[in-house]
């Protein structure tokens, strides 16, 4: 038997979440296929057929970008493996539980570790406690916390085969999208994360702060809740529980405060820099680096010393 | 249109959860419990639908212990015509609160089922997901926004990199983000009024769908501690540790 991850892309460009599930799936089995449904999925498959590891590859471009057709593509595939995993992402944690519901299986969300290939590690309570959970269940159908696993890595690209999509319902349309343009890198997946709270009082400030610091270290933006809350910063650049999770290897957060929740969310980051004027802050508890300080004087002259060593 | 709302009852947001010595489970003893503040959201929701007349009858249910009746009071102080407990002793998984939804849904036919888009004690985001593939019915998760017009819903969903608009046909599944908008606190006479209000209570058992837990529970432990590091007093001393200290310049 083998295991079958489900690739998140957009259009041609293959999500990086994808390489790192396929990382996650080689600890369950090491026969790993690769699906790609949905709009210009041919492109995409062809990035993941270089996966290192990967068998082959198998796209259906006639799959409309909604979770029903997905449903309905995936299921005639189901039985032929032992474990179906998505990443945690928008698309992924959509898709999992209700092909889980279709097939009976009761679905495990957000695994971070593979102990076995029916055991794993998944956090509850805003990652405050770590369940290591059995299931007796014939067939796994996960969502992989795809931030915590490493790529896998490049290899000579595998056979991609064409699929047909099933018909699936019409009771669902997607009307539009609006996705937001950056030049920046993607918040779940980039090296460093500048991210912003409420302490910076507005839009306007919010951009004229992080932005300039941001382009300066190639970082992703991203905010607390309260900023998002507060129309600061977009939706999708919240970070925390109920947000984004994140990974980077430098995360600076300028007026965060540090709620449960958000610390949540950068729990894996490798190193925290808290900038914050309240010395209280909770998020010194868990920053490697804390400065106390108004971002208003600090920001700039982090700006200068980051010219000093080239950045 | 008749709706359907879950309401858990969880360990509210503010309390930090503890971890058994034994790692057997999480300590909820004498902790502050809440309604899970992503099913407020789908409560309000249905209220507000109510309150514009698109809504006729809005059904909350919570399935747990006979204490989450006091969820669904809340749910009745902040305007649900109805209420019902499933009750059950278990922590039931996912897999097992979607079929008693999807049994119930087949009874009270609704057009709408709506809930939290997670539990933010298990965190799954799966029960919605579920329901609708039980129900064979469409769904629309994460929504930031929801417009109701004869048989069908317009949602704006909240999804990476931004914001993805679907028109689903109902009845459907549609479990709510943040954004979608601020419960109100419920009024000390609306209070008052939803402890004379009945609630239904039925057995989870009576529903005859398959309870067992499908993932057993082998342990569950405290994260690795993050501790705290060092206070820098200088922009430049923060950027010379990050070079050649941290390494990750």
């Amino acid at each position: 038997m083998a295991v079958l991850v489900i690739a998140d892309h957009r259009g041609a460009t293959l999500h990086e979440a994808t390489t790192r599930t396929v990382h996650a799936a080689l600890r369950i089995c090491g026969e790993v296929d690769v699906v790609v449904l949905g709009t210009r999925a041919q492109e995409a498959a062809q990035t993941a057929a270089t996966i290192c590891g990967v068998r082959q590859v198998l796209a259906a471009e006639d799959v409309a970008d909604l979770v029903e057709a997905e449903e309905a593509a995936l299921v005639p595939l189901a039985e032929h493996y032992e474990a179906i995993l998505a990443p945690s992402t928008s698309v992924g944690k959509d898709l999992i539980p209700r092909l889980a519901g279709r097939l009976d299986v009761a679905p495990i969300s957000d695994v971070v570790e593979v102990v076995d290939a029916k055991t794993f590690v998944r956090p509850i309570y805003a990652s405050n406690a770590l369940e290591t959970i059995r299931t007796s269940d014939a067939k796994v159908l996960a969502t992989v916390r795809h931030t915590i696993f490493p790529p896998a890595g490049k290899g000579s690209p595998c056979a991609v085969k064409i699929i047909a999509a099933s018909a699936a319902p019409t009771t669902s349309r997607l009307m539009s999208a609006q996705q937001a343009k950056s030049d920046r890198p993607e918040l779940g997946s980039a090296r460093i994360v500048v991210s912003g709270g409420r302490a910076l009082g507005s839009e306007a400030e919010f951009r004229a702060v992080l932005e300039p610091l941001a382009d300066k270290l190639g970082a992703a933006i991203g905010a607390s809740r309260a900023a998002v809350d507060a129309g600061y910063a977009p939706n999708d650049s919240q970070i925390g529980q109920t947000g984004k999770i994140v990974a980077p290897d430098l995360y600076i957060a300028i007026g965060i405060s540090g709620a449960i929740q958000h610390l949540a969310g950068i729990k894996d980051a490798k190193v925290i820099v808290a900038i914050n004027k309240d010395p209280e802050a909770p998020i010194f508890q868990i920053a490697d680096y804390g400065l106390i300080g108004e971002y208003q004087s600090v920001i700039p002259a982090l700006m200068v010393e980051l010219d000093n060593v080239g950045r | 249109m008749k709706i359907l709302v879950l309401v858990k009852r969880v360990l509210d947001f503010n309390v930090k959860v503890r971890v058994k010595a034994d790692e057997s489970g999480v300590d909820l003893t004498n902790l502050k419990m809440s309604m899970n503040p992503f099913d407020e959201i789908a409560v309000e929701e249905a209220v507000r639908l109510k309150e514009k007349a698109v809504a006729t009858d809005v059904l909350a249910v919570s399935i747990g212990p006979a204490q989450a009746q006091d969820t669904l009071r809340t749910a009745l102080a902040m305007g649900v015509d109805r209420a019902l407990l499933i009750n059950t002793d278990e922590d039931l998984q996912p897999l097992a609160v979607a079929k008693l939804v999807a049994t119930l849904a087949g009874s009270e036919k609704p057009d709408l089922i709506l809930m939290g888009k997670q539990a933010i004690d298990g965190d799954n985001n799966a029960v919605g997901q579920i329901v609708a593939a039980l129900l064979d019915c469409p769904q629309a998760t994460f929504a930031s926004s929801i417009e109701i017009e004869q048989d069908q819903a317009t949602v704006i969903r909240e999804v990476d990199g931004g914001l993805q608009t679907i028109s689903v046909d109902l009845p459907a599944v549609i479990t709510t983000d943040l954004r979608l908008n601020e419960p109100r606190f419920a009024s000390l006479p609306n209070i008052m009024k939803a402890r004379k209000k009945p609630i239904e209570i039925k057995s989870a058992a009576a529903f005859g769908v398959d309870l067992a837990p499908r993932l057993q529970v082998l342990r569950v432990s405290e994260p690795p501690r993050r501790k705290a590091g060092i206070m820098v007093d200088t922009a430049a001393d923060l950027v010379g540790r990050l070079h050649s200290e941290a390494g990750v310049l």
